[in-house]
């Protein structure tokens, strides 16, 4: 591997050079431009904002299978944040996720998917990021047991799982299908929530958009075809959702509630329905079907949701479009891994404030309320009524999920 | 059971930092909840103090053909625990003298908060009793006596010395309703026994399916805030 | 010690529905407003959701969703020969406390007035001659067709459900006709009416009466108001007055202007602070802002150029009054103008009770409900009969929570076996029909500081002298008949009849519709602010709220008192700002 060489390099380069970055001033205003909307297709503000702080000052505590990592602050502050990196350093970090003193960055970063950015891309972000206010903010040390806090161990890491390697558009499918592909493969890095890693935390090849599991919380398969999570949404829908936070299946929440609020929404209608082509061309994998819950599980599950959920979700599950989720059909509820639904039972929910739809409609938390067994079985009562096909949820899963958040550093606690 | 595993784990509503200035946003954190505080065990009465309220809800709403009355509600528990609490103490009224007796229009005016005014109506009822009764006091009485005893109040037929007997009456009838009628989760309405004599389906949130009822009864099974036993697969 | 802050444009004193509709309109040019609450912050999911909401004891009777009369209350007397002495607890009226004020945990009838409401005095006087003896009756200075457009505005924002009856100048049927011309059609229908709406349908329409549906802030279907926040469906749980809505179906500042205004940079809200005056300047003309406390006891001066009372009436009267400015009215002398023409609302009704009919009330709403408007206003012929004014005669189905509602038939005892029974026979039998009366000013009836008790900052508290005038027991006497007439007509086995008798009783709950004490009118000598709200004394102070009615009408006042908020905007933005200084020349 050629890569230590590089940078060596490099960091000579920085330290005998004292690189000056380029400024605003040098840049013109398409340049930078551009690199706004890179930045925005990126949602590079959702990581690198701590909740409440400056924007881009990073500091953010992602919470990962092997403990906390803290974002870092990429203002261009010369002393903490990207204020001495070149325009070479950034592209280095963006494609091949090595920082300029030649450390390996966790893959947290997601550089295995700004990889397929092209250069003039990266370019452009960095024009766009040296123009946004400085902010002097040290990154909090990162809270990962050895070895993993030992970064020369993800050298291993790397060689296993990551080749670089720039978009290369399919010339049988259609332009708008292939920028749907570039957004949710490059700068988009849907991947990094909806695909189930492997134990070094590498996306599963063969699971690609097919739901994974992060902070806590599932998410949903987002493949479109037959069998998909989407299956039943139109490309409307899939637009609808990323542009307004609302469709007529569901509301975004929690992580994607921030994906939505910093990204999707200020991306051109035309890019929000490539990647709605895109999606709808990826079939899924048909499920086995879930062993039928027992009787007195779905009468528990029946009561505690005439009581408690119809006043929102109606007593056919039906939900208000646009206001109160279905759940007949719905994809989050219809998700193999049931830890979104059992965790907004608990904690509750709120859908993002968007500029179409700014009134933050919220379901409350039931964990004051409900034992393990009664969430267990209105989880599965709703998982398996009105033609659902989640499958039952165990009071087991309910107090492990309880006891993981009640543990949980996540951003919304 | 349900009830107090509820309790136990209730996180007590906090209201957030008092006296801030709000901008930009709505606030909101997840899994936060103004849970209420309910019934915690803590009591007021003395054993005789109890025995008294006690024969005195069970008069105003006795148990009867029609079923169970405010004895089997846990009335007096409800009451006990209530008295210990911040409505006990007058939390949320205005206490502040000077006190004068005022007209029937103008309202509560003793200068008791709610369970100094129970045990100064208590002590004043039993010695009440005590006099006229042989030294019976009124939960030792026969049930006509009590009952006459209580309409003679009611009627404004029989004042104590140091409080109000019909502030003190006025105030356990309210009582006495609410613990028979309020939510099980402060301790009366056992078994949501006062909902279920008149037919309040209690703690729900949506009869949409119901609008058209054209004056047919709806029975519905009521719910508490915790709960009702169809929330058990067991 | 008093901290002085940084100035801000406007001041907001308060943050209900006033507060929040003048925040979300100033906010649009640009300017800087701080609303400052004495309550804290409230909203749907954090304070009042479906997992709580439903909670009798603890909103109602255990006064949590109200101001605390530990910290603020009033006193009360019938008349000025007696000793005012403190409201210790609610009773009568449940005063607000926090965002949203009674905005959250009001009903949402939400009427419009008569056109003839506004010109109380000179319409009547016109038609029937002088004025009964007392009466101060005056007109608002301000009328329906200048208010129309406002009214229309916020039925807009709250996606109120009704039929009109009148579209500008048609009568429709189905609606009610007797309505002032309105330029639009309400922008929901109305809501799903129930049993014992229809057997109060048929009754009216047998005595030759027009019943409508009654207009409802709890929405008949989902609904996204102009601003882009959504209202939800109702789902009739009969939590509506006296409790917050949990899911989005009540309109209330939080849940139709909120989500915007909280947005908006140049908007701020504290709370938890509580305004103790206004601060005048040397002249005593102008204010130069706020000074309010923390609940830390800190004291603080914040600077404005404008100050907007928006609390609820009685604290808005009260805040004038503290802070010196105009006179406090003596009702020995007739001198002064704070304070004066306090009213409220005279209620009456009967309950009707069926043998094999179930009313079901629990399945309820707020404002479901049908009304006749027949004998409200001026709308009936008063000629031989000795009151002016009225009211609308309604059957609700707003709840049947059981601890505040016990119907029982005539000669039922109020406790014991025969007690217990009739309440289990009748709770889901009945129904009630009630009259909604107008309140008639009257030179007895007013508001000063009272001279003995204080409230937790050692200020006095408000005291209030009121009983029923005879103008409003005719009036009452006349409506409750005509209830009698409609409830002996619903198929019922028995109605008993509540009329308003004896002195006004500040303890059984009656309504939260207390208004006057700032009123508004044609000119300084009959008035404390102006047609634009804005007081004649101190130019950069406008006053919100029903203290502005110079009396009340039959009528839930929600409606008129936010047009009238719209209407007062609209001069702030469209006169005040342009040139500062009086809108109305005394």
């Amino acid at each position: 591997m050629r890569k230590g060489l590089l940078v060596a390099t490099a960091l000579a380069t920085t330290l005998l050079a004292g690189v000056v970055p380029v400024t605003a001033q040098d840049t013109d205003y398409a340049q930078v431009e551009r690199g706004r909307y890179a930045l925005i297709t990126g949602n590079c503000q959702g990581c690198h904002t701590a909740p409440g702080e400056e924007p881009f000052a990073g500091g953010r505590g992602l919470e990962t299978p092997f403990g906390t990592i803290y974002t870092p602050n990429i203002t261009f502050d010369p002393e903490t944040g990207l204020g001495r990196w070149s325009r070479d350093d950034f592209r280095r970090a963006m494609h091949e996720g090595i920082a300029p003193d030649g450390s390996r960055l966790y893959p947290a970063f997601p550089y295995t998917h700004f990889s397929r950015m092209p250069r003039e891309e990266v370019d452009a972000l960095y024009d766009y990021l040296s123009t946004l206010p400085r902010v002097k903010k040290e990154k909090p040390e990162n809270g990962l047991p050895w070895p993993l806090s030992w970064r020369v161990s993800l050298a291993g890491w790397r060689w296993l799982f990551f080749e670089p390697e720039p978009f290369r558009p399919d010339p049988e499918k259609s332009q708008q299908w292939n920028r749907g592909a570039y957004l949710v493969e490059g700068p988009g890095h849907c991947a990094g929530c909806h695909t189930e890693k492997n134990l070094a935390g590498a996306d599963k090849k063969d699971r690609h958009l097919m739901g994974g599991q992060l902070e806590n919380w599932s998410a949903p398969d987002i493949r479109g075809g037959p069998n998909g999570g989407l299956e039943d949404w139109s490309e409307d829908d899939i637009v609808d959702f990323l542009r307004n936070g609302r469709n007529v299946h569901t509301a975004a929440f929690s992580i994607m509630s921030e994906v939505i609020e910093y990204s999707t929404q200020h991306m051109v209608e035309e890019d929000v329905r490539a990647i709605a082509v895109y999606l709808k061309d990826l079939e899924g994998e048909e499920r086995p079907s879930p062993s039928e819950p027992d009787s007195a599980t779905m009468e528990a599950g029946a009561a505690i949701y005439f009581d408690n959920c119809s006043a929102c979700h109606v007593s056919g599950g039906q939900g208000v479009p646009r206001f109160f989720a279905p759940l007949a059909g719905s994809g989050k509820v219809n998700n193999q891994d049931a830890t979104t639904v059992v965790r907004v039972i608990l904690e509750g929910a709120r859908a993002v404030p968007t500029k179409a739809h700014p009134t933050p409609l919220t379901m409350p938390a039931f964990d004051w309320k409900l034992t393990d067994e009664q969430v267990a079985a209105v989880a599965t009562y709703v998982r398996s009524s009105w033609g659902n096909r989640g499958g039952a949820v165990s009071p087991a899963d309910v107090a492990a999920l309880r006891e993981r958040l009640a543990d949980s550093m996540g951003p919304d606690r | 059971m349900l009830l107090a595993t509820v309790l136990g784990s209730a996180p007590l509503f906090v209201p957030s930092a008092l006296s801030r200035t709000l901008s930009g946003s709505i606030p909101w954190i997840s899994g936060t909840s103004p849970a209420p505080r309910g019934f915690d065990a803590a009591r007021f009465f003395t054993a005789a103090e109890r025995r008294c309220v006690d024969a005195l809800v069970s008069r105003l709403i006795p148990t009867d053909e029609l079923g169970p009355g405010a004895r089997e509600a846990g009335v007096v528990d409800f009451i006990d625990n209530q008295l210990a609490g911040s409505f006990g103490r007058g939390e949320r009224w205005y206490m502040k003298g000077p006190f004068a007796d005022g007209l029937e229009t103008q309202g509560y005016q003793s200068e008791h908060a709610p369970a100094a005014l129970y045990r100064a109506g208590i002590a004043a009822l039993d010695n009440h009793c005590r006099q006229r009764f042989a030294g019976r006091v009124f939960a030792e009485l026969g049930e006509e006596d009590q009952d006459a005893l209580l309409k003679q109040i009611e009627d404004e037929g029989l004042e104590f010395e140091d409080v109000s007997a019909t502030a003190f009456f006025g105030m356990l009838q309210d009582n006495a309703i609410e613990g028979f009628f309020s939510d099980p989760i402060y301790g009366g309405n056992r078994d949501m026994v006062g909902w279920k004599l008149v037919g309040f389906p209690g703690a729900r949130y949506d009869y949409r399916d119901y609008l058209d009822h054209n004056g047919a009864r709806i029975s519905i099974e009521p719910v508490g805030l915790s709960g009702r036993p169809a929330w058990s697969a067991e | 010690m008093v901290r002085k802050l940084p100035p801000v444009d406007v001041v907001l004193v308060g943050f209900g529905w006033t507060g929040a509709i003048l925040a979300q309109e100033l906010t649009e040019d640009g300017l800087d407003v701080l609303a400052i609450e004495r309550g804290g912050w409230r909203d749907t999911p954090s304070h009042f959701p479906t997992t709580v909401a439903q909670d009798e004891l603890r909103w109602y009777w255990r006064k949590e969703m109200f101001q605390s009369a530990a910290r603020d209350t009033l006193t009360f007397r019938n008349n000025g020969s007696q000793t005012a002495l403190p409201m210790r607890r609610w009773g009568s009226f449940l005063p607000g406390e926090g965002v949203g004020g009674g905005g959250v945990h009001w009903n949402g009838q939400t009427w419009r007035f008569l056109p003839s409401d506004f010109l109380a005095a000179s319409h009547n006087i016109g038609r029937y001659g002088p004025m009964p003896e007392g009466l101060t009756v005056q007109d608002y200075g301000v009328t329906y067709g200048e208010l129309e457009p406002h009214y229309d505005r916020f039925e807009k924002l709250c996606g109120i459900g009704g039929k009109a009856g009148n579209l500008n100048g048609e009568i429709h049927e189905g609606g009610n006709p007797f309505e002032g011309p309105r330029s639009a059609e309400y922008p929901s229908p109305p809501m799903h009416m129930t049993f014992a709406q229809h057997r109060f349908e048929a009754a009216a329409k047998e005595l030759g009466l027009k019943p409508f549906p009654g207009p409802s802030a709890n929405m008949s279907q989902p609904y996204v108001n102009p601003l882009g926040c959504q209202l939800a469906p109702c789902t009739y749980c009969g939590f509506c007055e006296k409790y917050g809505c949990g899911n989005y179906s009540k309109a209330s500042p939080q849940t139709t202007i909120l989500p915007v205004l909280m947005s908006k940079p140049n908007f701020s809200l504290k709370v938890h602070n509580e305004v103790l005056r206004i601060k005048l300047d040397s002249t005593g003309s102008r204010a130069t802002g706020v000074i309010h406390v923390d609940q830390n006891g800190e004291e603080y001066e914040q600077p404005a150029d404008l100050v907007i009372l928006c609390a609820y009436q009685l604290s808005n009267t009260r805040l004038m009054m503290l802070s010196g400015i105009g006179e406090i009215y003596n009702p020995a002398t007739g001198e002064g103008l704070v304070g004066k023409n306090y009213c409220y609302q005279v209620m009456s009704g009967a309950d009707v009770f069926f043998d094999d009919k179930y009313t079901n009330e629990f399945v309820g709403a707020g404002a479901l409900g049908m009304c006749v408007d027949d004998y409200n206003g001026d709308n009936f012929d008063h000629s031989g009969l000795d009151f002016i004014g009225g009211g609308y005669i309604s059957c609700w189905t707003t709840h049947n929570r059981p601890i505040e509602r016990q119907r029982t038939p005539e000669g039922t005892p109020t406790w014991g076996s025969a007690w217990k029974k009739a309440v289990a026979e009748n709770y889901l039998k009945s129904t009630n029909v009630g009259a909604h009366g107008a309140s008639m000013a009257h030179a007895g009836n007013h508001l000063d500081l009272d001279p003995t008790y204080t409230d937790v900052y050692g200020r006095p508290l408000m005291r209030m002298t009121f009983d029923f005038t005879p103008n409003d027991r005719a009036m009452s006497a006349f409506l409750t008949e005509r209830v009698r007439e409609i409830a002996e007509r619903m198929g019922g086995r028995e109605i008993k009849l509540s009329p308003r008798e004896g002195p006004y009783d500040s303890m059984p709950y009656q309504t939260t519709h207390n208004t006057g004490g700032t009123i508004m009118g044609t000119n300084p000598s009959n008035s404390v602010v102006n047609r634009y709200l804005q007081s004649w004394d101190v130019s950069n102070l406008f006053v919100m709220g029903a203290g502005v009615f110079p009396q009340n009408a039959g009528y839930n006042p929600t409606g008129t008192v936010a047009a009238l908020a719209y209407w007062a905007a609209d001069a702030i933005r469209a006169q005040y700002f342009k040139s500062p200084g009086a809108l109305v020349q005394a």
